[in-house]
């Protein structure tokens, strides 16, 4: 950066007056000013549309603002959060949230993991192979949540037609009326869509180990095992860091339409994560204040792991 | 001599091993996306019998033809919902991806080679805003539009998809950037180019990967999008993600309907994926972002 800086003319918008040119702001060449020019755009919208309403949100959660009963709308300063820690639905849904985002996290770890291994390989049809695991990612989410809703249909689903074909079942089960059995679902759906992202940067890691390593350790008498506990697995680690935690946040919040569309939040509550009880207390029951102090603690919770990705994608990107 | 057969039995087990282990992930890829094509060009027939066929007798296209043909009213002004939740898709989709592609390319070039106040901090701004939940942002940007008047519209929807985009463009606009070598614009600059001029010229055209990469990041995420679309409009200016979601939550689940505009709604995404599928793991393991 500094030598570039020192390239650069100090007065170069006049210079380009000098060279002849009529003036025209896009090509002024001070830094700063080029600098700022380019982000304010950028700036105003991150600003307006995310700052803003993050701020906003402060102050709605701090009032009674019951759309049902605009009469009321008043400062109430913490009563929302006072009565959140009393409410036992979404002291509910915060362990339903957890138990669902760390066996997803965890499972599409593993299973992604083990997936680029042996896509690591060399084998006919890899290129196909790599080709499409990229289809669940690329799928809508609500496409996605309304396929696996069909499949886990209780008298017409595919899983139970396929279980029972297999002789696994003997009669059909309604996999989303038992609530064990419908937090499972809901998982592997979950994690069938989220595993090709690990899949794929992890992949890209294996690619990047270079060839004579694996040689060497090979040389060297070391067993598979030992070649990936030792050389595979710690070169893979910081991506895996990353991935789990990336994942970790976003299926901890993001997770709406999967539970809208396949349970609705039931069996008894059993399936109803954060996002759905937001939406049910906001948008159904229109009290918008207390919504909104729901969503605001959720958020500040999920700024822990946010802070820990933004400091180690930090270090991998910028120093 | 043994030892050598007993090597290859080794291998040949291993090779053995392998395949099953790729047959197993194509199927667990494969089958639960296929399954959703299939029930697509199905008759309710094909589907309802039980023990359940895998392949319907006659394939059918009946489905597809009844999303485009029913289903009208004033609100749709002359089109089905289907037809009508496809264009709102395609206007908010292309309209978010020009003004995040506009605004994130500067703001990355900005960021990646420039020096001004608040740089640094700006960029950690940018990373903190992707990781904000959506639903944090759910109930004010609600009373926000609604003040507006922009909800139900188009023109709210965009603004939303282009607040959560952004940051993605300018992230992995700002890897490609850095991955230029500083050489070739300080070259162009010698040569009277203008730094924009060199911008322009040199790092633009050198940069496309990232462009496509960002571009299709861009479309997919606007496409997919649910959560807002679904409570920031309705009749009027709803999109294709929420039509769908109609299909299976309203009273009188039609999984038939659902399949077809599944597939019809996943086509443009996962063709995309698959076409410029090097650029987007580039993209991907440039700036380690989430779609």
């Amino acid at each position: 950066m500094a030598t570039y800086e020192g390239m650069t003319p100090g007065t170069s918008s006049g210079g380009a007056a000098v060279r002849g040119r009529p003036f025209n702001p896009l090509t002024i060449d001070e830094p700063r000013r080029l600098g700022l020019t380019l982000v304010l755009p950028s700036i105003i919208i991150v600003f307006g549309f995310l700052i803003f309403p993050f701020v906003y949100s402060l102050i709605l959660s701090l009032m009674n603002y019951d759309l049902a009963r605009p009469q009321d709308t008043r400062f109430t300063g913490l009563q929302n959060y006072i009565r959140l820690t009393q409410d036992r639905y979404f002291l509910n849904a915060v362990v339903q949230t957890c138990i669902f985002s760390f066996a997803s996290v965890a499972l599409e770890i593993i299973l992604g993991v083990l997936i680029a291994l042996v896509m690591n390989q060399h084998f006919k049809g890899r290129g196909i192979l790599r080709a499409v695991i990229i289809i669940p990612w690329a799928l809508p989410s609500i496409v996605n949540a309304s396929m696996w809703s069909w499949i886990l249909n209780a008298n017409y689903g595919a899983l139970n037609a396929l279980l029972t074909q297999l002789g696994i079942l003997h009669q059909y089960k309604p996999w989303i009326a038992e609530p064990g059995w419908a937090m499972l679902m809901l998982i592997l759906a979950n994690v069938w869509k989220e595993t090709p992202f690990t899949v794929i940067l992890v992949l890209a890691a294996l690619q990047g180990i270079p060839e004579t390593l694996r040689e060497a350790a090979v040389v060297d008498g070391a067993g598979a095992p030992r070649r990936f506990f030792a050389l595979t697995l710690p070169m893979i680690a910081q991506i895996i860091m990353i991935c789990a935690l990336l994942q970790l946040v976003w299926s901890l919040l993001h997770t709406f339409e999967l539970v809208y569309v396949v349970t609705r939040g039931g069996p008894y509550n059993s399936t109803d994560l954060i996002p759905m009880r937001i939406y049910w207390q906001t948008f159904k029951a229109l009290r918008f204040g207390y919504g909104a102090a729901m969503a605001y603690l959720s958020a500040i919770a999920l700024l822990i792991p946010s802070v820990f990705y933004i400091r180690s994608a930090y270090k991998a990107t910028v120093e | 001599m043994r030892r050598n057969t007993r090597a290859r039995l080794r291998r040949a087990s291993f090779r053995t091993l392998l395949y099953v282990a790729v047959a197993l992930i194509a199927a667990w890829v494969l089958a639960p996306y296929a399954w959703l094509i299939i029930s697509s060009i199905s008759t309710k027939i094909d589907l309802l019998t039980v023990p359940l066929k895998w392949f319907p007798q006659r394939p059918t296209l009946v489905n597809f033809q009844s999303l485009f043909s029913e289903g009208e009213s004033a609100l749709s002004q002359g089109m089905t919902f289907f037809s009508r939740s496809i264009l709102n898709s395609l206007v908010v989709t292309f309209a978010s991806m020009g003004i995040c592609m506009a605004f994130g390319v500067c703001t990355a070039y900005a960021v990646a080679r420039l020096t001004f106040p608040g740089r640094r901090f700006y960029l950690l701004l940018l990373m903190g805003s992707y990781m904000m939940p959506p639903i944090a942002i759910v109930i004010p940007g609600y009373v926000i539009l609604k003040a507006l008047g922009l909800l139900d519209s188009r023109v709210g929807l965009m603004l939303v998809n282009v607040t959560f985009i952004l940051p993605l463009v300018v992230w992995i606009m700002r890897g490609f950037f850095l991955s230029i070598p500083l050489e070739l614009e300080e070259a162009a600059r010698i040569d009277g180019s203008s730094r924009f001029g060199a911008l322009v010229r040199i790092i633009l055209p050198l940069s496309l990967p990232g462009l496509v990469s960002a571009a299709v990041f861009c479309f997919i995420a606007s496409w997919n999008e649910y959560l807002y679309a679904f409570l920031y409009t309705s009749m009027r200016s709803r999109t294709l993600p929420v039509l769908i979601g109609e299909f299976t939550t309203k009273v009188g689940t039609d999984y038939l309907k659902m399949a077809a505009a599944g597939v019809v709604a996943s086509a443009p995404p996962v063709l995309l994926a698959l076409i410029f599928q090097r650029f987007l793991i580039r993209g991907l393991t440039e700036g380690a972002v989430k779609g």
